[in-house]
């Protein structure tokens, strides 16, 4: 069975320089996925990368299609959602504009009752329904940003350090609902994350970066057992 | 005082003008972070439309909304053929190709039209002062004009779909992608929009002013004036400012600086905010950490 996305050989870079260097990675229908590595491995690129944001080679097939070459915003339509570094909500806009932004691609009528199901998911968002997304705490703003990309009701969700600058409370909490989504919702997940204990909680495969390479891969639950890979490469 | 209450009146309906033709600088300068110098030479070129339809024997009505559909063509077109491939290129290109718009514009408008001066009708003919002299048919016909084409544009951004995409591509290009907008499209609807607004403000000023190329050179001032008054990344800001600038620059006319001297209002006023205030009564202050 082809997997929901499946990336061969994939090299990107920003002008000249190259940040990848020929990456091999999957991502399973209704999976997840765990890019793991530190600071400028590239986890970012392979993100942007995906979805037509910078300049890339190689194999980039979501369900049996290729998507290089192809703008951000057809990918996206493709049923691609992407929670970037920086989060990318609308800080100048409400919380309900961001939740009708997320949904600007669709024109079914489950629309509403989603935005209900995103505001039980995510209850702190249904108090600050009429507030500027600006205003809302780092932790409220990480869920706002998930919010509005499930919105889109994506086959598969990029998401970029949603662990990024929060208090561990508020780190859990999201988590929490992470594994909350992926049960009830089925959609196939890409996540980046330095905080690779979390990670490789959630996830089913784990691929570990370094300087644009990949340097270790396998089953998410096996590298969590074993200890030598853990000292060695995510060291804790 | 009855002189008083009809400069204010009148200052208010030239306001509306000015609020029409800030909102449409505001627009591309949200979006594109430059001011489209040529807003004001798109405006004549529309009226001129207006008035070969109504030469043509056109009803006048008829003119005013192919006038709008028209404009709003030609906005779309200069975007796309014309700013979009500078639109990543430094400023000065940027203030280059649009000082080149407005030579061209307005040459063009001259050499097709002519250059002299053209008596332009007004919807709102009778010559009759209504209220005892306070206001008459024509500034207050241009008044509800301006203020429906306002109150048009702001709900059109406040509830509709496309309106919220137009303002999610202006303020963050990048997760208006991520959503799916097709910000480039975004960006040529908001050129559509400001030429149509621009459009409107030209054929309501027309019958006041007389119609030659250079007819909204002033205009534009004022309306530069109020933008930057109101703060120039303010919409609802800007309107407010180009309404104040009419009024002020009404009574600096009438009771200060005489008639030949108003257009110096305009300039005071730009270099007034620009030193006490630049980010204007209402603009958001930007800090940049370096």
């Amino acid at each position: 069975m082809p997997g929901l996305l499946e990336v061969s050989g994939l090299k990107a870079g920003y002008g000249p320089t190259h940040v990848l260097h020929g990456l091999d990675f999957r991502v399973d229908e209704g999976g997840v996925t765990a890019l793991l590595g530190a600071n400028g491995a590239g986890k970012t690129t392979t993100l942007r990368a995906i979805c037509g944001m910078v300049r890339t080679e190689g194999e980039i097939a979501f369900r049996g299609e290729a998507l290089n070459g192809r703008a951000t915003e057809d990918i996206v339509r493709r049923g691609i959602a992407h929670v970037p570094d920086g989060r990318g909500t609308f800080m100048e806009l409400t919380v309900e504009e961001n939740f009708r932004l997320g949904a600007y691609v669709r024109n079914d009528r489950e629309v509403l009752s989603d935005f209900d199901r995103m505001c039980e998911w995510f209850p702190r968002l249904r108090q600050r329904w009429r507030q500027q997304a600006g205003t809302l705490s780092g932790g409220e703003q990480q869920m706002l940003a998930i919010a509005r990309a499930l919105l889109l009701r994506p086959k598969l969700l990029l998401l970029d350090e949603p662990s990024f600058g929060l208090a561990p409370l508020i780190v859990q909490e999201i988590f929490g609902i992470m594994r909350r989504v992926r049960a009830e919702s089925g959609v196939g997940i890409l996540l980046v994350e330095q905080n690779a204990n979390l990670a490789l909680e959630l996830a089913d495969l784990a691929y570990l970066l370094e300087t644009g390479t990949i340097v270790m891969s396998g089953i998410a639950a096996e590298i969590r057992q074993d200890e030598a890979i853990r000292r060695s490469y995510l060291g804790y | 005082m009855d002189g008083l209450a009809h400069q204010i009146v009148a200052g208010i309906a030239t306001g509306g003008i000015y609020a029409s033709v800030a909102l449409a600088i505001v627009m591309i300068y949200q979006a594109t972070h430059h001011v489209n110098f040529a807003q004001g030479e798109m405006a004549t070129l529309s009226t001129f439309i207006a008035w070969s339809m109504v030469q043509a024997g056109m009803p006048y009505w008829v003119a005013f909304f192919a006038t709008i559909a028209v404009s709003f063509a030609i906005g779309v077109v200069v975007e796309r053929i014309l700013i979009r491939p500078v639109a990543n290129a430094p400023v000065l290109t940027m203030v280059g190709v649009f000082i080149g718009l407005l030579l061209i514009i307005g040459n063009a408008t001259g050499w097709i039209f002519g250059y002299t001066t053209k008596v332009f009708p007004s919807p709102f003919a009778s010559e009759k002062p209504l209220f005892g002299g306070l206001v008459s048919a024509h500034e207050l016909g241009s008044t509800a004009v301006t203020l429906t084409v306002l109150t048009l544009v702001w709900a059109f951004f406040r509830f509709t779909k496309l309106g919220l995409a137009m303002r999610a591509a202006a303020y963050n290009p990048r997760s208006a992608r991520l959503v799916g907008i097709r910000v480039g499209w975004m960006l040529a609807l908001g050129w559509g929009l400001a030429a149509a607004i621009g459009a409107v403000a030209g054929m309501m000023v027309a019958p006041v002013v007389f119609l030659d190329p250079t007819m909204m050179l002033g205009i534009l001032l004022y309306a530069f004036a109020g933008a930057l008054m109101g703060g120039i990344d303010n919409p609802a800001g800007a309107v407010l400012g180009g309404f104040t600038v009419g009024v002020l620059e009404n009574l600096a006319g009438a009771y200060v600086v005489g008639t030949e001297l108003k257009l110096t209002v305009a300039l005071a006023i730009i270099i007034g905010v620009l030193l006490v205030r630049p980010s204007g009564l209402f603009g958001r202050v930007v800090f940049s950490r370096v």
